[in-house]
């Protein structure tokens, strides 16, 4: 049975000297000369750091064998959030605990329950493909013959078998984050945790990949991982927390989190010029919950229908004597929920 | 303490170490080797050098190949490791304590030492011809090999978690060249006496104490500085080594 994950008050604040302080230094023949109030002020700077909250006060919790994804755009503070989970980032302040371990205080029992794909393959560069697996399953005090058995089965799951003696840095990116994952399966962990599992993969892989996590969820693991891609949220994950900025700004299933913005349809539409009254007029148009203004002549527009709305929209709009330069409507989506909280699309 | 994980670093360890077994034999032995050659050989035979240098070349060329390749075997790998990929989270996320992981690479690196020192002496007997070597001090002799492995897998740590991959070829001009030219490697340290500032200065540099403590356990007939001070210079300059590398190692190892 797959183990609870509880993220207590987490807060990781990164001190990285200004970026001046690594380039302003050296030596230079051009002509350039700075006078000494310039350079006084240049070595202030480079003293001066940058703080920089990766994480800031996300409580969470996980259950036993659910699948939970965590959705953000990049820099939202996921990476760092599954670095503290499984000990390789250590946290500012706060708790995460799986199963019934600290993970910063039990770091070795942690290790032990949980199998990490971090986002950048980390393997051995020194081993081949087997050995890597193998000596794996050794350090984790598999039996020779148990750790025989299972780096064959993870070599034919992950369509690596012809690849099996090959170095592991001759191997090309999809094939490392393939074995990223098969090492990370490799001991069986109750808990797994995937950062960005599919990115680098294509297509047809990234099927295999999700069938072989929920194949991995059937047998009642915790699997946790993040995304910024909606679909694989919205397919793979049964619960999700939404990050941005370090900080959790919805939770639930991906069904309860998208009948939770209003009317559901977001219409985006870009005017030549706007005014106030138009925005009015449109708020009371039949089916339209919200209008928000993201800028002087664009309105993000949520509304419980879709193209059905167009034409009253541009009536409206001509009424004014306002033109309608672009329209793009956006079904019910996990990517509606983003930009109603934070008013940014996740590719932006 | 998780001993089968420790054991299956090691081995990880030491399967990569035999794979590079060739190599890493001549990128370590044949620069000291046929520095004896010419120097222990060529120079003697002809009668440039008086054939007693021999005797002050051998534990010295032991010393310098133990210390060098002690410190490759370590840092190297390490440094490497420790870039952009990390590496060295394939075993920070085995089930065992992230400092004894450093003592397992500690542990590697001495095995890889000792080696290397091993091998030199057949290989320097070969081309030097003979040596006066004497058999009386075997505890001795095992002791400050120890001590010295451990000095260069210690150091090897140490400078594995300080130096980044663009700091390579400084490490080397730096560090490594002139600890092996003041490493009283080449000469007994009583014979700096002509250079009085030089010759208190090099005390600060470990190698000095392991040259000068094989060359006691070796060849006692030749000057050299009394075995109490170096074995106990070493041991002191071990724990210090150990301890920062094991620091280093760990404060490196999470972000």
């Amino acid at each position: 049975m797959g183990l609870g994950i509880r993220i207590e008050n987490l807060r990781k604040v990164y001190n990285t000297p200004a970026p001046s302080a690594l380039g302003a230094r050296g030596f230079s023949f051009g002509p350039v000369r700075s006078s000494r109030k310039e350079r006084q002020e240049k070595r202030k700077e480079r003293k001066k750091k940058i703080e920089i909250v990766a994480v800031d006060g996300i409580t969470l919790a996980i259950h036993p064998g659910e699948i939970f994804g965590l959705l953000g755009p990049n820099g939202a503070g996921k990476s760092t959030t599954i670095g503290i989970l499984t000990t390789r980032t250590e946290p500012t302040s706060g708790r995460a605990i799986v199963g019934e371990f600290d993970v910063w205080k039990q770091q070795v029992q942690a290790k032990r329950v949980i199998g990490v794909v971090p986002q950048r393959p980390n393997l051995d560069f020194a081993l081949t493909t087997r050995e890597l697996l193998l000596f794996h399953g050794a350090y984790f005090g598999q039996s020779v013959r148990e750790r025989t058995r299972r780096a064959d089965e993870e070599l034919e799951k992950f369509k690596l078998t012809d690849r099996a003696d090959q170095m592991v840095r001759e191997l090309s990116g999809g094939m490392m984050q393939r074995l990223s994952i098969a090492r990370a399966m490799m001991h069986d962990p109750e808990v797994l945790f995937l950062d960005e599992p599919s990115a680098g993969l294509d297509p047809q892989t990234r099927l295999m990949l999700w069938e072989i996590i929920r194949g991995y969820g059937k047998l009642g693991k915790t699997i946790v991982l993040t995304t910024h891609y909606m679909e694989e949220a919205d397919e793979l994950c049964e619960r999700l927390a939404i990050i941005d900025h370090g900080k959790i700004i919805a939770q639930g299933t991906p069904q309860d989190l998208k009948s939770s913005i209003p009317g559901g349809y977001v219409l985006r539409l870009r005017f030549d010029r706007a005014t106030q009254a138009l925005f009015a007029q449109i708020r009371e148009l039949p089916g339209v919950t919200d209008v928000r203004s993201t800028d002087p002549t664009a309105a993000d527009i949520y509304a419980d229908r879709g193209g059905s709305l167009v034409g009253s929209l541009v009536n409206a709009a001509q009424a004014e004597g306002v033109e309608v330069r672009d329209v793009h409507i956006q079904e019910p989506s996990l990517e509606n929920l983003f930009l109603h909280h934070t008013g940014r699309s996740l590719r932006e | 303490m998780n001993w089968k994980t420790f054991y299956a670093l090691l081995a990880r360890d030491g399967h990569i170490a035999r794979r590079n077994l060739i190599m890493t034999l001549v990128q370590i032995l044949l620069q000291p080797l046929l520095f004896t050659f010419v120097f222990g050989r060529v120079l003697t035979s002809g009668g440039m050098i008086r054939s007693q240098f021999r005797s002050v070349l051998l534990p010295g060329v032991i010393s310098i190949s133990m210390v060098i390749a002690g410190i490759q075997a370590v840092a190297m790998p390490l440094i490497s490791e420790f870039q952009f990929s990390r590496e060295i989270e394939d075993r920070l996320l085995a089930p065992i304590e992230n400092s004894w992981l450093a003592v397992e690479k500690i542990l590697a690196g001495m095995f890889q030492a000792l080696a290397a020192g091993l091998v030199v002496i057949p290989g320097a007997w070969v081309t030097m011809g003979s040596v006066n070597i004497s058999y009386d001090h075997p505890v001795a002799f095992v002791g400050v090999c120890l001590l010295v492995a451990l000095l260069a897998a210690s150091g090897g740590l140490a400078l594995g978690c300080s130096v980044g991959q663009t700091q390579i070829g400084l490490m080397f001009s730096l560090i490594m060249t002139p600890m092996l030219m003041f490493g009283c490697v080449y000469y007994p340290w009583s014979f700096l006496h002509v250079f009085p500032e030089i010759q208190y200065m090099v005390l600060l540099n470990p190698v000095v104490y392991a040259s000068e403590g094989l060359r006691g356990a070796l060849v006692p007939q030749i000057p050299h500085i009394a075995g109490w001070i170096t074995t106990s210079v070493l041991a002191f300059a071990d724990i210090l080594l150990v301890t920062i590398g094991i620091r280093k190692f760990k404060r490196k190892a999470v972000s």
